[in-house]
């Protein structure tokens, strides 16, 4: 019932995420922040079981500080995407799987390239420009086909962003009221303004 | 649907005279949603050693990293790159490991013999039973549409140019018939000499 997608410019990756916590038919919390810093350039955004979400999300951000404080370095973004991956496969075939999907957006600072990567529940991964979890995806993600170009701006990205929100207001059954938005970029990681529908989602 | 049909994929490898092709698709989707169309599923193993893996993605990414370990760890005690036999050995002997309980996941390898040039390729299922093939082997979603025009066109002692048009031509058109396979193929011929990397545009659906 979740939703979150990722979008890749040249030099940024923009994350945006649903602020429902939910849980069956019970809405616990409408402004709900589930994206989390993973370090300086590591952004992670989720859908799935609450629960296991969190112990997923901040076992990783401890496990992926250790690595910088025993280093003397931050972890590298592939290198913290294959961990990640290893620790949902590992833990698949073991006692239970953890039911996250994840979306990792990082910038590389030392290639001075973004990534973002899509990681679903079962350990596969992926890199795309775009990408989204959810039922909300099929949806965005047919949106981000006609609109995305690469080397799109943080103000388009926010522009397609809108569009695709407005298509889930208008067609998903799902009611999203607000929407967290986050961009990594060499500088790291920056709060946008939260997305409120109710106050009327401007495409441009 | 199966767990080996979730993620979709279409791997074909071919023998020539002296050449071998391995030629996969490039779309990785789950179920019936299409996320990535330049997915990467050929792994080098060694200067004439190519490996494709078909299947679940996630087991994909476990069983080439395990693999790569051993790999590595062989290479750094014997001190030179592994032969291709013992590689096919090692691939059999990680997969059965897991007997009960198997990774979803079956590699299609490619390989030139060091000793004498000839083409070797390895065809395994999920549990690590090896069979070597002089002529060509399929798997994943489309292993039926792959096997049926691979068996009408291939012919023995085919020399690189000719293998690299019927392999492309194989793969294109069996992954068209194929709904969770596609968006792209990514062909490698390898030779005594050198290894081609050819990437093809394919009907995008």
């Amino acid at each position: 019932m979740d939703f979150c997608i990722g979008i890749r410019g040249n030099d940024f990756v923009l994350l945006c995420e649903d602020m429902n916590a939910a849980q069956s038919i019970m809405l616990h919390k409408q402004d709900h922040e589930k994206m989390l810093d993973l370090n300086d350039h590591l952004l992670m955004t989720r859908t799935g079981n609450l629960g296991d979400g969190v112990q997923c999300a901040e076992f990783l951000q401890k496990n992926i500080q250790l690595y910088q404080i025993r280093n003397g370095y931050e972890m590298r973004s592939s290198a913290a995407a294959h961990y990640i991956r290893k620790y949902l496969a590992d833990t698949l075939r073991s006692r239970e799987p953890l039911e996250v999907n994840l979306l990792l957006g990082a910038y590389d600072v030392i290639s001075n390239t973004p990534q973002l990567y899509y990681m679903d529940y079962l350990g596969s991964m992926a890199t795309a420009p775009f990408c989204a979890h959810g039922y909300g995806a099929m949806f965005a993600t047919s949106i981000l086909d006609m609109y995305y170009h690469p080397g799109i701006s943080v103000d388009e990205a926010i522009g397609i962003l809108n569009k695709c929100i407005k298509e889930l207001k208008k067609r998903l059954i799902i009611n999203f009221s607000k929407f967290n938005v986050k961009v990594v970029d060499k500088d790291g990681i920056h709060k946008l303004p939260t997305i409120s529908v109710e106050d009327g989602i401007h495409t441009h | 649907m199966s767990i080996s049909e979730y993620n979709g994929s279409a791997i074909v490898a071919m023998a020539g005279k002296d050449c071998v092709a391995l030629a996969t698709d490039t779309r990785f989707g789950i179920s019936f949603k299409t996320v990535s169309t330049d997915f990467d599923r050929v792994y080098k193993m060694g200067p004439r050693i190519y490996m494709g893996m078909a299947g679940l993605v996630t087991d994909m990414y476990t069983v080439s990293a395990r693999l790569r370990f051993r790999l590595n760890l062989y290479e750094l005690r014997e001190n030179r790159p592994v032969a291709p036999r013992v590689f096919f050995s090692m691939i059999t002997n990680l997969l059965y490991e897991r007997r009960f309980g198997s990774y979803f996941s079956a590699p299609v390898v490619a390989a030139l013999d060091p000793v004498n040039g000839k083409p070797l390729i390895a065809a395994y299922d999920c549990i690590g039973d090896l069979e070597v093939v002089n002529d060509f082997f399929a798997d994943g979603t489309s292993t039926e549409q792959l096997l049926g025009i691979c068996e009408t066109l291939w012919k023995p002692n085919m020399d690189s140019e000719e293998l690299y048009e019927v392999i492309s031509q194989c793969l294109l058109n069996a992954q068209d018939s194929d709904a969770l396979a596609g968006w792209g193929a990514q062909v490698y011929i390898i030779e005594k000499d050198k290894v081609t990397k050819k990437t093809l545009k394919a009907r995008l659906d």
